[in-house]
Parts: C-alpha cells; sequence; structure tokens
C-alpha cells in the first residue's frame, strides 16, 4: 500500500481543500485525518461513521485525600507545578509523568489513564474514512495519530485498498512527526506568504530528518508571483519537486460553505489545477520518477 | 494585561490580529509563542539582540554505579528508557524531563544533563518589545519552548501572546495565565468548527475570550448565532479582501498597506481591554 499524507507547517494553505479533492479524484481510496486538534476533512466528505471508540492516552496524578501526609514532596518534585498547595492536582498541568508517585512516602498517588479523545471510522463515496478528535484541551495528539494512521492502514487491508491519503496537522511538532513516519510521499502545500516560504523551509527539513520524500505544492500562487518564485528557486536548491502551482480563486471558499470538495464543485482555474497536481502526485505514487527523486 | 491570540484552525489570521494589536497598541509587548511555526517576526521586523537557548534535563546514566534494577524504566511513563543487556538505554527525544528516573534510582547513578530543544530570542519593533520561540526541527515537544517564551513576559505592559493553531498542550501551555483570549475565525464550517472546539478549550481553562472573524464578508451568520448562543463577544471583523491577502503576501501588515484597517483594529482592541478588564467571558 502507499500513503501520501498533506502536511503544511503553516495552517490554512488548504490541506483539506486539496486532499479532499484528491478523493474524489482517485476513485476509491482509504482515508485519514490526522489534524486530530481540528479535523475539517469530515466537513467535506461526509462519512457515515459506523464506529466510534474512545482513545485513552496518558495518566493523570490522582491524590488520595485520606492517605496523604501533606509532607510536600510531591510538589517539590512535580516541575510542572501541577499539585495545589492542597495536595490537589491540576488536571491541565499535570504531565502525567509520576514523579510525584515516585516520592510519595504514604503511597497517595495513582496515575489513572486519561481519556483523551475520541476516534471514529466510517464511509465516504471515496472510500472508508479514520478520523479522531482530542478532547479539548488534552495532551497526546501524536498517540491519537498514531492510533489512527494504524486504524486506517488496517481497514485498507481489510477492504483491499491499496492507495491512503492521509491530512495531516499544521505545525512541525509531535503529531506532524507520527503523521509523517514512514510515508511514501509527504505533499507539503503552502503559498507564497513570508510565512508561507519561512515554514515550508521548516517543513522540508523535517522530511529529510525522517527520511520522507517530498513534494511541494504552491496554492494561491498568484497572490505573490515573486515569492512563488522565491518558493520554487528553495525547492530547486533543496532537491524537492514542485509540481503546478494554484491560483487564488473564490471557488474555495465557496466549495468549503457548500461542503464539497473543490473538483465536485467546479472545473474553474483552482479545480483544474488541483486535478493537475494530482496526476503528478499519482504518477510519482506509482513509482514513476517523474516527478524527481525528492528529498533523501 | 495579558491578551492570547488564539484559534482551533490555522492560517485563519491570528498573527495578522495579534502583530495588528501590537502596532495599534504601540508600548505593548508581543510574545509569539507558536514555537513550531514563529512568523510574527516576518511582519514586525524586529532587531533580535537577544538570544538564548532551551534545554530540558535529560538522564545521563553512570554505568559504573548503574546496577540494572530497572527502576527507572518503570518509573518513566514515556518509555524514554530501557535497560538493553547489560546497560541502559536513553531515548531523549521522548523525554519530558520530569526527572522521575533519576528520583526513582536506587543506586544514585542518574545525573541529569541539559538536551537543547529549542531557542528564544528577543528585542524591539519601535516600541514594542519582541519575543518568540523556536522549536529545533525534529523535535515533537513544543512546551517547554513555550514556556521558556513565557518566562519573558514583564509585567508591566500590555502584552499579547500569539499562540499556535489547534487545541492541544502547545495552545494550552500559551494561553495559560492570560487575562482574555481573542480567537480567530473564518466564516466557513471548517472556521466554525474550529471556533467550536477552541471555545470548548477555553471554557475547560476557565478565560474568558471573545472572537474576531477575519475574511469577514458572505455567510458571517452562522458564526454570530454561534457567539450569541455562547454569549461569546464578537470583538471585531476583518473584511475579506484580495489586498489583505497580497499585502500580507508581500511581508507588510495590511494595516499599512490599507489605513481604514486601523480603525478597525482600535476598535477590537479597545473592546477586547474592555471585555478583559470586566472579565467577561
Amino acid at each position: 500500500m502507499k500513503e501520501l499524507v498533506v502536511i503544511s507547517g503553516k495552517g490554512g494553505t488548504g490541506k483539506t481543500t486539496i486532499l479532499a479533492s484528491f478523493a474524489a479524484l482517485a476513485g476509491r481510496s482509504m482515508l485519514a485525518d490526522c489534524d486530530v486538534d481540528a479535523p475539517d476533512l469530515y466537513l467535506l466528505l461526509h462519512p457515515e461513521v459506523s464506529y466510534q471508540e474512545e482513545f485513552r492516552g496518558g495518566q493523570l496524578a490522582v491524590v488520595n485525600q485520606e492517605r496523604c501526609l501533606r509532607c510536600g514532596r510531591c510538589r517539590e518534585v512535580c516541575r510542572f507545578e501541577a499539585i495545589t498547595p492542597e495536595f490537589s492536582v491540576e488536571p491541565l498541568d499535570c504531565e502525567g509523568c509520576g514523579a510525584c508517585r515516585v516520592v510519595c512516602p504514604a503511597e497517595a498517588v495513582e496515575l489513572r489513564e486519561r481519556v483523551a479523545g475520541d476516534w471514529f471510522g466510517g464511509q465516504t463515496k471515496y472510500g472508508p474514512m479514520v478520523f479522531a478528535r482530542l478532547r479539548p484541551a488534552e495532551e497526546n495528539s501524536g498517540k491519537l495519530v498514531v492510533l489512527v494512521r494504524k486504524e486506517a492502514r488496517a481497514q485498507a487491508e481489510r477492504d483491499g485498498i491499496d492507495l491512503l491519503l492521509t491530512d495531516g496537522p499544521p505545525g512541525i511538532g509531535c503529531p506532524v512527526i507520527a503523521t509523517l513516519a514512514n510515508a511514501d510521499l509527504a505533499l507539503i502545500v503552502t503559498e507564497p506568504t513570508p510565512s508561507g516560504l519561512h515554514d515550508l523551509e521548516r517543513t522540508v527539513e523535517l522530511c529529510r530528518h525522517f527520511r520522507v520524500p517530498a513534494a511541494v505544492c504552491v496554492n494561491k500562487f498568484d497572490l505573490n508571483p515573486e515569492l512563488e518564485g522565491r518558493v520554487r528557486a528553495f525547492c530547486a536548491q533543496s532537491h524537492v519537486t514542485v509540481t503546478q502551482s494554484i491560483p487564488f480563486d473564490e471557488s474555495v471558499t465557496k466549495a468549503i460553505q457548500q461542503g464539497r470538495s473543490l473538483v465536485e464543485y467546479d472545473t474553474g482555474a483552482a479545480s483544474r489545477a488541483v486535478a493537475a497536481v494530482w496526476r503528478e502526485v499519482a504518477h510519482r505514487l506509482a513509482g514513476d520518477e517523474g516527478l524527481g527523486a525528492g528529498v533523501r | 494585561m495579558i491578551i492570547a491570540v488564539a484559534s482551533g484552525k490555522g492560517g485563519t489570521g491570528k498573527t495578522t490580529v495579534a502583530v495588528g494589536l501590537a502596532i495599534i497598541a504601540g508600548r505593548a509587548q508581543l510574545l509569539d509563542c507558536d514555537v513550531e511555526e514563529p512568523n510574527a517576526h516576518l511582519f514586525l521586523h524586529p532587531q533580535l539582540t537577544t538570544r538564548s537557548p532551551v534545554s530540558i534535563p535529560v538522564p545521563e546514566v553512570d554505568t559504573e554505579r548503574c546496577t540494572l534494577c530497572g527502576c527507572c524504566r518503570e518509573a518513566c511513563q514515556f518509555h524514554a528508557m530501557a535497560v538493553m543487556g547489560k546497560q541502559v538505554l536513553v531515548f531523549p527525544e521522548l523525554c519530558h524531563g520530569c526527572g522521575a528516573c533519576a528520583l526513582a534510582c536506587p543506586e544514585d547513578a542518574i545525573r541529569e544533563v541539559p538536551r537543547e530543544v529549542g531557542v528564544v530570542e528577543g528585542g524591539k519593533a519601535g516600541k514594542i518589545a519582541f519575543v518568540h520561540g523556536r522549536l529545533n526541527v525534529g523535535e515533537p515537544m513544543a512546551t517547554p519552548v513555550i514556556r521558556a517564551v513565557k518566562a519573558h513576559l514583564d509585567g508591566e505592559r500590555l502584552a499579547i501572546i500569539d499562540a499556535a493553531p489547534g487545541t492541544a498542550c502547545p495552545v494550552v501551555e500559551a494561553v495559560k495565565d492570560s487575562d482574555f483570549c481573542l480567537l480567530v475565525t473564518e466564516p466557513t464550517p471548517f472556521g466554525l468548527s474550529d471556533l467550536r472546539l477552541a471555545v470548548e478549550v477555553m471554557e475547560k481553562m476557565a478565560i474568558p475570550c471573545g472572537v474576531v472573524i477575519n475574511r469577514s464578508g458572505d455567510g458571517d451568520e452562522a458564526t454570530e448565532s454561534f457567539c450569541a448562543s455562547k454569549d461569546l463577544p464578537l470583538l471585531g471583523r476583518i473584511p475579506f479582501d484580495r489586498r489583505i491577502a497580497e499585502a500580507y503576501a508581500h511581508g507588510q501588515h495590511p494595516v499599512y498597506a490599507l489605513p481604514e484597517l486601523g480603525l478597525r483594529f482600535e476598535e477590537v482592541l479597545a473592546r477586547t481591554l474592555e471585555c478583559a478588564r470586566g472579565g467577561r467571558r
């Protein structure tokens, strides 16, 4: 099975719009939304959810008030200032490390599993989909991403699907690293803005760090054609292929407002460009080296 | 007074709003806590004069003293330590720097050494005091760098915090201890869905918040009725205007490109401060 992940560094560059269109163009594929903080792919692909499960990740220290001697050792060692002067634990601050439990002379501290999110599986008209949502202000989004990808792979295997399309989160931290690991190709969506270029540089470096081949797509390229040129120059220097660029097009917002993928919504300039990007990416995934050897 | 600027969805305009407010406020402090992708400096062009590495303490095992008892591995909740054959292995990327292993070691064989995970830089842009953090590429954990940026809060003047997108620990760390949080959204189903999630985070953290609609135009109604249902103040709108997108694309803050926007930002700032003082939810 081949897995394409769409990531961006900077948020709001168009990952989900592009991925939903790829789903429509690919025919049948397995779909995964790894932006577990703010999952949006379901708003375009409308999966019929057939199962839902809690995600347990991370731990929370709980102080048994009857046993507690109020000696204060736990407060001394907690580096996250999670233990209040009354010796209760502030869940938002607790890292679940258990240092308090190690030092407690009264065995008054217990570590409890946290329910940190929920994950869902269902069918879209383009294939099965797995997605998840972290509960508000929870930790361990990286672990939840690992779970989503694992479940998506298992489902694809069961259904005999050989293509997995994965929508990634913004940033370069743990959920992105968890999305990227061992993918066959990362499509990095950027925009011709100073932030877009700055974040692209860090994202390309991340792909190189984890040895994932990458290609770059410039969305809204005509907002600043000069900067698009700089993106292309940077990519040439870094030996990363750049696909066809996508123009700024108000249809993109309108398609989202109607809850449809761009290529279903219309056949305007942006829609045609996304289709061209898909052809390039599909070639590359199929093993055609037309798109260059990528980052190694 | 600490005002955080956050959003569930990425790319809604947090940095535009945070920098715009700092420009309008003048004598303010701007802390860019999106340490995975810090961008505020690209629009504020500060002169960076200070630079300090951010480290977390990771264990180093004294092999002479270590008896391979495995207490450290048991204590570590993050699977950052393993006993393999005749040695203890440490996986530094998994280490949260909590120190549980050293506390658990009966032989006193663990010493903690700093491992650099990022950097904090500071300087000035006109009257604005600027600080940002950068997570090193390949490092998974942003929170220590965010904490290091926030250690520079001076407490004297208005502080504006630019947070990372999302609803997880980096957002919590950035927004924690703020007096008020401005949530920036856009009038699309994505924007609204992610705004709902961001509001849940603020409710859980008990931080009063208000909303700014960016790329406002057609279709604000759904966001408006959500705000009304949650009794969230709608503190301003930034219009959907290609000129704003182009100014941003050229590294210019839209306040300078479209002078009428300055008035809108003044209004957002005034209303935000009013809500923050009133502690209004």
